[in-house]
């Protein structure tokens, strides 16, 4: 099947900056799909790229299997919700909504009708005549998502969908915009920072770091089975253990993690390695603890309801024999 | 916020330079109206229209308001152009010199009038071109270019660049965007650079001195009266009617740019 | 399948300009660049080139002939001791009058910025443009109604009875004259008034960057008024006060219209070259007279720089 968006040897350089270099991916239709990666890894310059914002300084990306080069924005099939929603001051809700229906000459009623249905998917009926500064940051962001699919686009771009809205919005909008997609049925395409975003909403996850992708896979791919250092740090912080250690506590000599949770506190006699608690973390469902070994310091995840030992207690830590994963990369 | 109250003598400081600015040119009105035609005598010993008729039939007046008129038309259209052009460059992109653009565009107004004045006599000398209604409007467009500059440069700020590449995701070209979105976004900030642009061409006069030859704008009319002083009530009278013309544009200016960020005084 | 949006209708036909404006951003940039470059480019400093070039040029002193042939003679002229007279008071009355508009618009400025809400920022906000923006003539003839002989100012000093003290005054040398109106005093009062809004809006905008907190942190470390103003607000506005004394500096020695309505028949920059321009005839004089306050203003504008007063405009 032809992918919806390819790249293929895609940088872009910024006089000595490297914002993409050299990035290789496939989005296959109908996914829904998370890059990942820190302020400045180049994530959202890819999705610039795919939007026409953007034009690479070497590659090829295509769309659909056709090239997209020296096609400007208004000429692909693709649309964005931005940011800060980018929602047009001086128009209304509806106007807003219905704007890529009235640049392509839809006539007038039809595109009021689709306007209004978009909205009310949106579960915003009856909000056209309002001004985009009457609405809450939420209720933005719902007519710029009406205001993107009303124009029936193949992809939709997706610019830290859920980077303005307050914490109790953010988890509400992970779930509706994961139904939402299953319902239009296109490509998602969406940017962050936030890697419990990613995980949670994504089919696949591409991380970002330097302009480059580090790891492409499923959530649970790049959770339990990182592939370089930065991956396993930057998804869920885990315990990057060097190969000397790795040998230490019974696995390959290779760069390998360790996921915090995987480690049980036991008792200190007869364990595979013992330290002394040096701080610990209450973080409701569960405490984190940083465990001084001679080899080094080790975070710890103890389940809420289990014994938490005290700052400074001798403690033993146990893992099951899967939960080491050695890394392919450094 | 604070509801301070500021010491008596601050109060009486700044409520004092308010009045200092403001009694002379509400003066000027009174004089408008002396029976007193010889000298500036206070108080005036009588009150009249009578001036206001002198004034009306008056053709050497009308002329010289029908031609500060057209001049400050015409160079408001000139800066109006040039100076939207030039905001849209220095506020949407980073380029080599966009400093030296916005000193460039400052400078016609940051060196003294009469520097800008004899330079354009200069020229105009060297090149022999001979004064006329076009050799007035080159000076003010050039100098009210920065009003519309500034007004235009601060409103493209606050229109993000989101929202021009909003449009074009949407499906509109650079063409269709600059009439759907930016110029609805910009039209009160041009506006209002453009009546201050008016009001500022209106007033001038240490320019037009140097290339107006002898048209006479009504500055140079006035400005005449002041020096060799033939009718002083009917003087009082056009200095009156003056104020009252450029305060129009400057309080829909302000009622134009109120609640923004664009800031109606800069660039004067 | 088609990568072209399919919104429901064709892209419009004229779309190949944007096409091409999109796949070349420099042209973009071009195009809005070239008009009001050429424009100020020819116009402006074309006009600066030719007055520069003017300055070079001499004049033949008896025919009056201006001789094209470049010439540092006329910049010889300019340092004769009747010139830098000139330059000297200029320079001298630009400064009192900065100074002097400081101190008037400080109390204006901070009011306006720290204690004026709601309304009265507005009446404080057009209470600076109005007369900022109404004409400078009339302005300028409204002092010379006031300060004339049998003017408000001398009806008033009589009413009071102190009227030997003004006639006191006016006989001082320098600073009198034969009344108000013709004295140096009036000049000044005259340039304080016409430029003091352009120190006033300044000096605002750079307090209403300083936080209230600031003043009443410098209150409550034990710091008085006198020393708040003097460790704290005045180091904080004055960029603001920079950027206001350029406007000030820079039209006082520009100005020969104040001086010679307003004023004894002692010159100023400003009407020199106005006159060694007009009745004089004296081209290539005027030219090098104009650059000198060109100059001090490049000197100024260094100077104003390196303390951050662009920030404040």
């Amino acid at each position: 099947m032809i992918p919806a968006i390819s790249f293929r040897g895609v940088s872009r350089h910024f006089g000595t900056v490297r914002a993409v270099d050299g990035v290789d991916l496939d989005i296959a239709e109908g996914e829904f799909f998370a890059m990942l990666g820190p302020s400045g890894s180049g994530k959202t310059t890819c999705l610039r790229l795919v939007a026409g914002f953007e034009t690479p300084t070497a590659g090829d990306i295509r769309l659909f299997g056709e090239s997209v080069a020296g096609l400007p924005p208004y000429r692909r099939a693709v649309n964005t919700v931005f940011q800060d929603y980018a929602l047009f001051p001086h128009l209304n809700v509806l106007d807003n909504v219905a704007y890529g229906l009235m640049i392509a000459g839809v006539p007038k009623p039809e595109r009021r009708r689709r306007a209004e249905e978009a909205l009310a998917m949106m579960a915003l009926p009856g909000y056209g005549a309002r001004r985009p500064s009457e609405l809450s940051g939420g209720q933005r962001q719902r007519v710029a998502l009406a205001r993107a699919l009303v124009n029936r686009p193949r992809v939709l771009l997706l610019d830290e969908p859920l980077g303005a809205l307050d914490l109790k919005l953010r988890e509400q909008m992970q779930d509706e915009l994961k139904a939402l997609q299953r319902r239009v049925g296109i490509t998602f395409v969406f940017v962050t920072h936030d890697q419990g975003e990613a995980l949670s909403m994504a089919d696949r996850v591409a991380v970002f770091s330097d302009g480059r992708i580090q790891q492409v896979g499923t959530p649970s791919e790049v959770y339990l089975r990182p592939r370089t250092r930065f991956v396993a740090d930057f998804v869920g912080s885990s315990n990057v253990l060097a190969p000397e250690v790795a040998r230490a506590f019974g696995g390959q000599a290779a760069w390998s993690s360790l996921r915090p949770e995987a480690l049980r506190v036991v008792a200190p006699e007869g364990a595979p390695v013992a330290g002394r608690v040096v701080a610990a973390r209450y973080l409701g469902s569960a405490t984190r603890l940083v465990v001084a070994l001679p080899q080094g310091e080790v975070a710890v995840l103890v389940p809420g309801g289990q014994a938490v030992p005290e700052t400074g207690a001798q403690v033993g830590l146990a893992w099951e024999a899967g939960a080491l994963h050695a890394m392919e990369a450094a | 916020m604070r509801f301070e109250r500021a010491p008596w003598w601050l109060k009486a400081l700044a409520g004092g330079g308010l009045l200092f600015l403001h009694l002379p040119i509400l003066l000027v009105f009174l004089y408008a109206f002396t029976t007193e035609d010889r000298s500036y005598v206070w108080p005036p010993p009588g009150l009249t229209l009578h001036w206001f008729a002198r004034a009306w039939a008056r053709p050497d007046i009308w002329e010289a308001l029908w031609l500060s008129l057209r001049v400050a038309l015409v160079a408001t259209a000139v800066a109006l152009v040039l100076g939207t052009l030039c905001a849209a460059a220095v506020a949407r992109s980073r380029f080599f010199g966009r400093e030296a653009v916005s000193l460039l565009v400052v400078l016609p107004i940051a060196l003294p009038g009469i520097i800008t004045g004899i330079a354009l006599r200069s020229a105009f000398s060297l090149a022999d071109i001979p004064f006329s209604f076009w050799t007035i409007v080159l000076g003010h467009a050039t100098f009210c270019v920065v009003v519309v500059y500034n007004n235009a440069v601060a409103r493209f700020r606050r229109v993000s660049g989101n929202l021009i590449e909003a449009s074009m995701d949407l499906g509109a070209t650079y063409g269709q965007t600059l009439r759907h979105v930016i110029l609805p976004n910009i039209a009160t900030a041009l506006l209002a650079g453009g009546m201050l642009a008016f009001a500022l061409s209106f007033d001038e006069v240490i320019v037009t001195t140097f290339t107006a030859g002898q048209q006479a704008t009504l500055p140079i009319w006035m400005l005449e009266e002041l020096v060799r002083p033939r009718e002083r009530p009917v003087t009082n009278v056009v200095a009156m009617v003056v104020v009252l013309v450029t305060f129009l544009p400057i309080l829909g200016a302000y009622h134009l740019t109120r609640g923004t960020d664009t800031v109606a005084g800069s660039g004067k | 399948m088609t990568v072209m949006a399919d919104a429901g209708a064709p892209r419009p036909a004229r779309s190949g300009v944007s096409d091409a404006l999109w796949r070349h951003p420099r042209l973009m940039l071009v195009l809005l660049l070239a008009p009001p470059l050429l424009w100020l480019g020819i116009v402006y400093l074309g006009s600066l080139f030719a007055l520069l070039a003017q300055s070079f040029f001499s004049i033949d002193e008896f025919s009056g002939v201006i001789d094209r042939t470049p010439t540092l003679k006329t910049y010889g002229e300019l340092l004769r001791p009747a010139n830098l007279d000139i330059i000297w008071r200029t320079v001298l009355m630009a400064a009192l009058v900065t100074v002097a508009s400081v101190t008037v618009a400080f109390p204006i400025a901070y009011y306006a910025a720290r204690y004026a809400r709601g309304r009265w920022k507005a009446v404080f906000y057009l209470g600076v443009m109005l007369p900022l923006w109404s004409s400078y003539l009339v302005k300028v003839y409204a002092w010379k109604l006031i300060l004339a002989k049998e003017g408000i100012v001398g009806w008033g000093f009589e009413g009071l009875g102190l009227g030997w003290l003004l006639d006191a005054f006016l006989s001082v040398p320098g600073i009198g004259g034969n009344s108000l109106s013709v004295s140096p005093t009036g000049t000044f009062i005259v340039f304080v008034y016409v430029w003091l809004p352009y120190m006033i809006l300044p000096i605002q905008a750079a307090l209403e960057r300083v936080p209230g907190s600031l003043v009443e942190a410098s209150g409550d470390l034990g710091a008085s008024p006198g020393q708040t103003f003097r460790h704290v607000l005045w180091p904080l506005a004055l960029p603001g006060v920079v950027a206001g004394s350029i406007f000030t500096f820079s039209l006082t020695l520009g100005d020969y219209i104040i001086p010679q309505i307003v004023g004894t028949s002692a010159r100023f920059i400003g009407l020199a070259v106005y006159q060694y321009q007009g009745t004089a005839g004296n081209v290539p004089l005027a030219a090098a007279f104009a650059v000198v306050p060109i100059v001090i203003m490049g000197i100024y504008l260094a100077v104003a720089k390196r303390m951050g007063a662009f920030d404040a405009l």
